[in-house]
């Protein structure tokens, strides 16, 4: 265990993983010289070289569509996308093109590729950079999606996204990349579709992911203050989700809140909240609470993007507002 | 030129043409599984000249109107046309269709259904063959309706900056669905356009199958010695419309006629048979060969049973860590 950063943990992971196997190689903007935007991939070029990690010029959809290429030919590429709202560029590559070419061709090739890029606000980086957008990629058949939270699953779901063999979308929260937390040494590998029970609690359940989950925990504090334990949720993965872990702890609880940083419509919550109901209709005391941005863009003031997203505060309101049910059952 | 080239040039075009004719035909019976079918009648010299220019090694991209790029490839008629009719022993297990036909283990990497949506995949290919020196190079068609997508220009500029061996064929047939290419664009040659990557613009003249692999396989040396990507224009028309259900309305008469004129196969067998490359009976060889083949071909297709049920809820994704030796085995049968 060595304590350190999300962002190193996720460079450990790459750098690993591109000792591991030649295949692998890094293409995006400024990811060599410059280090990544974010500082992700700092000194992998002085270590790897030129020819795995590459710096490209500004064609998103190009840095996409040449890892879905690479890919099917021999090639383990992780590619970069500054900032997820970037995607908008690239979408065919990936939803057309990534997504479908396993299933399209009959099963003849697979597109083992990683596409990491970054989201989230926190940095008063405006409507154009902030924005949380895993629901777009969760609506696409053949894609996996994952949003760690912590610095271990950083690296050991990186790590097993690399090796998977299917196209992922690896999406970071620029909020934590300098969060600090124990990293297991080694070939540390944590599986993709899993999720973590966080916090233990027998009151409600708090089910989040990426950042989400940290004002989650939060808000567990503050409820357990007043008596309340929740337990939390850390669903890691989004596609495939790990709905067993979250009914399990939910037909205990019976009260459910599931909180992320997107905008509400549209978003996770809700297909989190109809699964709860399909699956435990008559075991829910209230109905599944949803905490998630308000249906605005984002502005560039660091106080006005707080207005907008949610926090711990509107966490415990919600999980109040859940154990104000009483149903008789 | 020679015989040699003659019998597969000539071969590679009639079993195209024939291969076409006979999908309407089933079209028209009702037998195929989709309704979507984009023949590329007319334009047979582009893709027998662009894939004989080609190595075993090679990688090709291909197009929605893509049946004569895997034919001239190689792609077995048979299971092609079992993948029009939904057959499970088509080469996509009936689920691809006219649109997505691709044989993986002859470096054909998929015809796509989105206008230029592969060019960035063939710019892959050809990073990864850098990367690996696989010595392969990438052939990528393409129509006019993709040259003004933006991925064109993207792909056509990192492929130029990196110096990959990807060669770029815009296989010109005057219309990107209706609108015609003097609309689409005010640059309407290639070597002009390919001058903004500063890589080699050609343009062919694309009835003329020698000219074609002539272009296509300087091309392709170039791009096989390091000497980075080239675009060649290879200007050709649609003798029939979009797809089925166009009768082309927005073409004038007159300009149709001209272009069947040319019509690619009369004009190479005409010039074959005055070279003295092919006899008469040469040519009724092949003809006669492409018709078998293509008999065959439907035969088995209509034996088969159609594809199971199960078949639409499989391979949405790979097993994972199975996909190495999967795309190994792939990769050792060229």
């Amino acid at each position: 265990m060595t304590v350190m950063m999300f962002r190193d943990a996720l460079r450990q992971a790459l750098r690993e993983e591109m000792q591991r196997d030649p295949r692998v190689f890094l293409l995006g903007e400024d990811i060599g010289r410059y280090g990544g935007a974010y500082a992700v991939t700092k000194g992998l070029l002085e270590e790897f070289g030129p020819q795995r990690v590459i710096d490209t010029p500004m064609s998103e959809g190009t840095i996409v569509g040449a890892a879905v290429g690479a890919a099917m030919v021999g090639g383990r590429p992780v590619a970069e996308i500054m900032y997820v709202d970037f995607m908008a560029y690239a979408m065919d590559q990936l939803v057309n093109q990534a997504a479908k070419i396993h299933y399209m061709f009959g099963g003849q090739i697979n597109v083992p590729m990683v596409l990491r890029t970054q989201q989230g606000t926190g940095r008063g980086a405006g409507a154009q950079h902030s924005q949380s957008l895993e629901a777009w990629f969760t609506h696409i058949p053949g894609l996996k999606v994952i949003v760690p939270a912590m610095p271990d699953d950083a690296k050991g779901l990186l790590k097993a996204a690399i090796r998977d063999g299917n196209p992922i979308v690896f999406l970071e929260h620029k909020g934590l990349y300098a969060l600090k937390g124990e990293v297991p040494d080694g070939d540390y590998l944590t599986p993709i579709g899993a999720a973590r029970v966080a916090r233990a609690g027998d009151d409600i359940t708090l089910i989040s992911y990426s950042r989400g989950l940290h004002i989650a925990l939060e808000a567990a504090e503050t409820l357990a203050r007043a008596g309340v334990q929740a337990e939390v949720i850390d669903l890691r993965t989004l596609k495939p989700l790990d709905l067993d872990t979250v009914i399990r702890s939910v037909e205990h609880t019976r009260r459910a809140v599931v909180i992320h940083e997107a905008v509400l419509t549209g978003g996770l919550g809700g297909e989190i909240a109809a699964r709860l109901c399909e699956a435990l209709f008559d075991r829910l005391l209230a109905p599944v609470q949803r905490v998630g941005a308000f249906d605005v863009p984002l502005p560039a003031n660091s106080r006005l993007e707080k207005l907008i997203v949610p926090d711990a505060a509107r966490v415990v309101q919600a999980a109040h507002t859940a154990l104000s049910y009483s149903r008789s059952a | 030129m020679n015989h040699e080239f003659a019998v597969q040039a000539l071969r590679h075009m009639l079993r195209i043409r024939l291969f076409e004719e006979r999908t309407l035909e089933v079209l028209m019976q009702g037998k195929l599984a989709s309704t979507m079918c984009h023949v590329s009648i007319g334009q047979e010299a582009v893709a027998a000249g662009v894939c004989m220019a080609m190595q075993p090694q090679d990688y090709l991209t291909s197009t929605h109107r893509g049946h004569g790029h895997l034919i001239a490839r190689g792609g077995d008629l048979g299971r092609m046309m079992a993948e029009l009719m939904g057959k499970e022993t088509g080469y996509c297990k009936g689920r691809g269709g006219s649109m997505h036909i691709t044989d993986m283990a002859l470096g054909h990497l998929g015809a796509n259904g989105i206008v230029g949506g592969h060019i960035g995949i063939a710019v892959g290919a050809g990073l990864w063959s850098k990367l690996s020196a696989n010595n392969a190079v990438t052939m990528c068609l393409f129509g006019d309706g993709a040259v003004t997508e933006g991925v064109f220009h993207e792909a056509l500029n990192m492929a130029a900056v990196f110096r990959l061996p990807v060669v770029f064929v815009c296989e010109n047939n005057q219309y990107a669905m209706s609108l015609p290419w003097s609309k689409s664009t005010p640059a309407v040659d290639f070597k002009t356009r390919a001058a903004a990557y500063a890589m080699p613009g050609i343009d062919v003249d694309g009835q003329d199958v020698a000219a074609v692999y002539q272009a296509a396989r300087e091309a392709a040396e170039r791009a096989r010695r390091g000497d980075g990507p080239t675009l060649i224009g290879a200007h050709t028309y649609r003798f029939f419309g979009h797809s089925r259900g166009d009768p082309s309305a927005y073409r004038d008469p007159e300009e149709e006629r001209r272009w069947r004129e040319r019509d690619p196969i009369p004009l190479f067998k005409a010039r074959a048979l005055s070279a003295g490359w092919l006899s008469q009976d040469d040519m009724a060889a092949l003809e006669a060969d492409a018709r078998q083949a293509m008999d065959d071909a439907v035969q088995f297709a209509e034996a088969a049973p159609p594809a199971r049920d199960a078949v639409a809820f499989e391979d949405v994704y790979a097993p994972s860590g199975a996909h190495s030796a999967e795309r190994e085995r792939q990769h050792s049968t060229l």
